[in-house]
């Protein structure tokens, strides 16, 4: 009897052991700085350098004051276009993309799949700047495809012009990512069970009809999913913007989202200095958007896909 | 009996929709790679055509490997990837033994504090991550970004992990344990072998937001002597706009690791999404 007991005492010790590198690495480099982060937006230093508790006052500044709040609400607004355009777009795509590549005993779906996931694996920065090329007018790639199929008059320098910079910057990151939804789904696919197919042939369900009354249905809970991961990368987003647009998110801000206003707020730009304080107010302000958004998911979502799994 | 037989006339369209949306995936980096072995007359004069006799340029490469410390950039990557990925799988996978295999109190909660770090991105906490950094001196260093990586993969890693230890067979843990054996043997030597299947999808997961990250370079090790491939390439661009060999040839060379990367992986990446997706 001891002696179990003993040997259970020291099994607590491996516990310890096993769990603490993982733990402290944690805590002390993305917790830790996460709530200094959140702590440090109800700051704010004076003229004398001075800091000083200013509660929510940088909020305030933020929201209201027009020379923050114009930039603010034009950054939080291009976010959710951003995101609304890959909701529309990039999800449907990965999703026509998956429902073909499972079409059982489809001859060369692995060459399919490995070349659509390509460039999900590129940097940002080879993206946003080979699509600079290749939409740049001084190139003239983009016009004289465009000229073949007798469209040239459709061409204009989308990334330079304020109307359409922000959707070609969004579409450019849609053909980037639409890979992830596409396996995401694609798995999903595969997953569900053979017996219910079969039960779906056996009632005369077969092709299309088939895939909108059965499999959409049951991959709901993996949509819900790729929903909320494309909403966390979206409000996350910065380098592509960074890299095709530069740290301003040109043409006069019309691409600047909230990852491009934090960079500039807490690094300064051209003649303004960084500001640590109203930086760490929009990191706050990102990560409450960021938590709305995964608790949504989380609580209204998830909750009543439950029933749809397996 | 096969009561769902496809016609041939929707096979046909079926292929058609995924040929166009593969040309749509790979024309932009087929144009890059392509341009990049060409002159400058070249490039402008015929962008869409492979590189001829006459078009065929070294050019671009020239310049890069001149001017820019590629080599070094490579390697600055390289050993911050591969050092990362080493800690995140080393304690990512103890970390998802100890939550799979042992019952204690704190067992759930401490899995839901991990899991935040799942859904919340560590660039949040950016701020107070180069407070800390500044403080300790560890600016421009490579342990700068490998502490900052580590951090950012082992969630992910825990709960992948977590998920394929509990499908190694208990029976065979209790024989060990009985043959007297320590619960670190145990780890080292039979559950860890026995997961490197999901380990090597975990290393592949976590090496590409790694390999492409340009936000923590940029703010944690600008300086030049530990800049990674990323930022480097970012900055040559940025400073060799108009010159467009040197610029192609920047970005090939920056697009043919990761492509080799993966066409070596792709198989695994693919099956670890699937295994992970079907759950």
């Amino acid at each position: 009897m001891s002696d179990i007991q003993v040997a259970r005492r020291q099994r607590r010790w491996h516990i310890a052991v096993f769990l603490l590198p993982a733990l402290i690495v944690y805590t002390a480099i993305m917790i830790v700085p996460l709530a200094q982060t959140l702590n440090l937006s109800l700051f704010h230093n004076d003229a004398q350098n001075a800091v000083h508790f200013v509660g929510i006052e940088n909020f305030r500044t933020l929201f209201v004051e027009p020379r923050w709040a114009a930039q603010f609400w034009n950054a939080l607004r291009n976010n959710f276009v951003f995101f609304l355009i890959h909701m529309v777009v990039q999800n449907p795509i990965g999703i026509a993309l998956a429902a073909l590549l499972s079409i059982p005993r489809l001859p060369g779906r692995a060459f399919y799949r490995t070349a659509f996931f390509v460039p999900t694996m590129l940097s940002f920065v080879i993206v946003g700047f080979a699509w600079k090329l290749i939409l740049s007018p001084i190139w003239g790639v983009t016009p004289s495809i465009l000229g073949a199929v007798h469209l040239k008059w459709l061409f204009a320098p989308w990334l330079g012009k304020e109307s359409s910079a922000l959707i070609t910057v969004a579409l450019i990151s849609v053909w980037q990512f639409v890979g992830i939804p596409m396996m995401l789904i694609y798995a999903a696919l595969l997953g569900i069970p053979d017996e219910v197919i079969e039960a779906a042939e056996m009632d005369g369900v077969v092709g299309p009809s088939q895939f909108w009354k059965i499999k959409l249905p049951l991959i709901l809970p993996t949509i819900g999913i790729v929903s909320v991961l494309t909403f966390v990368g979206n409000f996350n987003a910065f380098d592509l913007i960074y890299s095709a647009q530069g740290a301003l998110a040109g043409p006069n801000f019309s691409t600047d989202i909230l990852g491009t206003f934090l960079y500039r707020t807490f690094f300064g730009f051209q003649l303004q200095l960084g500001d640590h304080y109203m930086g760490a107010t929009i990191a706050t302000v990102m990560f409450f958007i960021i938590l709305a958004g995964v608790c949504a998911y989380l609580f209204l979502i998830q909750k009543r896909m439950r029933r749809y799994q397996f | 009996m096969r009561p769902a037989r496809s016609s041939p006339a929707r096979t046909g369209l079926v292929h058609l929709a995924l040929i166009v949306w593969t040309i749509v995936a790979l024309s932009p980096v087929i144009l890059i790679l392509m341009n990049s072995f060409k002159s400058r007359a070249g490039i402008f004069r015929e962008p869409l055509m492979p590189p001829t006799g006459s078009t065929f340029s070294m050019i671009g490469y020239q310049t890069v490997l001149g001017e820019g410390h590629f080599i070094r950039y490579f390697g600055n990557s390289l050993i911050v990837t591969l050092v990362s990925i080493f800690f995140v799988l080393l304690f990512g996978a103890m970390a998802a033994f100890a939550l799979s295999e042992y019952r204690f109190r704190l067992n759930t909660a401490l899995g839901l504090f991990l899991a935040l770090g799942i859904m919340i991105p560590i660039r949040l906490g950016t701020i107070g991550i180069l407070q800390m950094m500044a403080a300790s001196g560890l600016v421009d260093t490579h342990l700068a970004l490998i502490l900052v990586y580590t951090a950012q993969g082992i969630p992910l890693a825990v709960f992948i992990l977590a998920e394929f230890m509990q499908q190694v067979s208990a029976d065979l843990k209790n024989a060990a344990r009985i043959d007297g054996l320590s619960e670190y043997t145990i780890f080292f030597r039979l559950v860890l072998p026995l997961v490197r299947p999901a380990m090597a999808t975990v290393a592949v997961f976590t090496m590409i937001p790694i390999w492409n990250d340009l936000w923590f370079p940029l703010i944690l090790a600008p300086g030049e002597s530990t800049r990674t491939v990323t930022l480097g390439a970012q900055l040559f661009l940025g400073q060799f706009v108009t010159n467009w060999n040197a610029v192609l040839s920047a970005l090939s060379l920056a697009i043919l690791p990761v492509l080799i990367l993966y066409f070596i992986f792709s198989r695994q990446l693919i099956r670890g999404i699937t295994a992970g997706a079907v759950k």
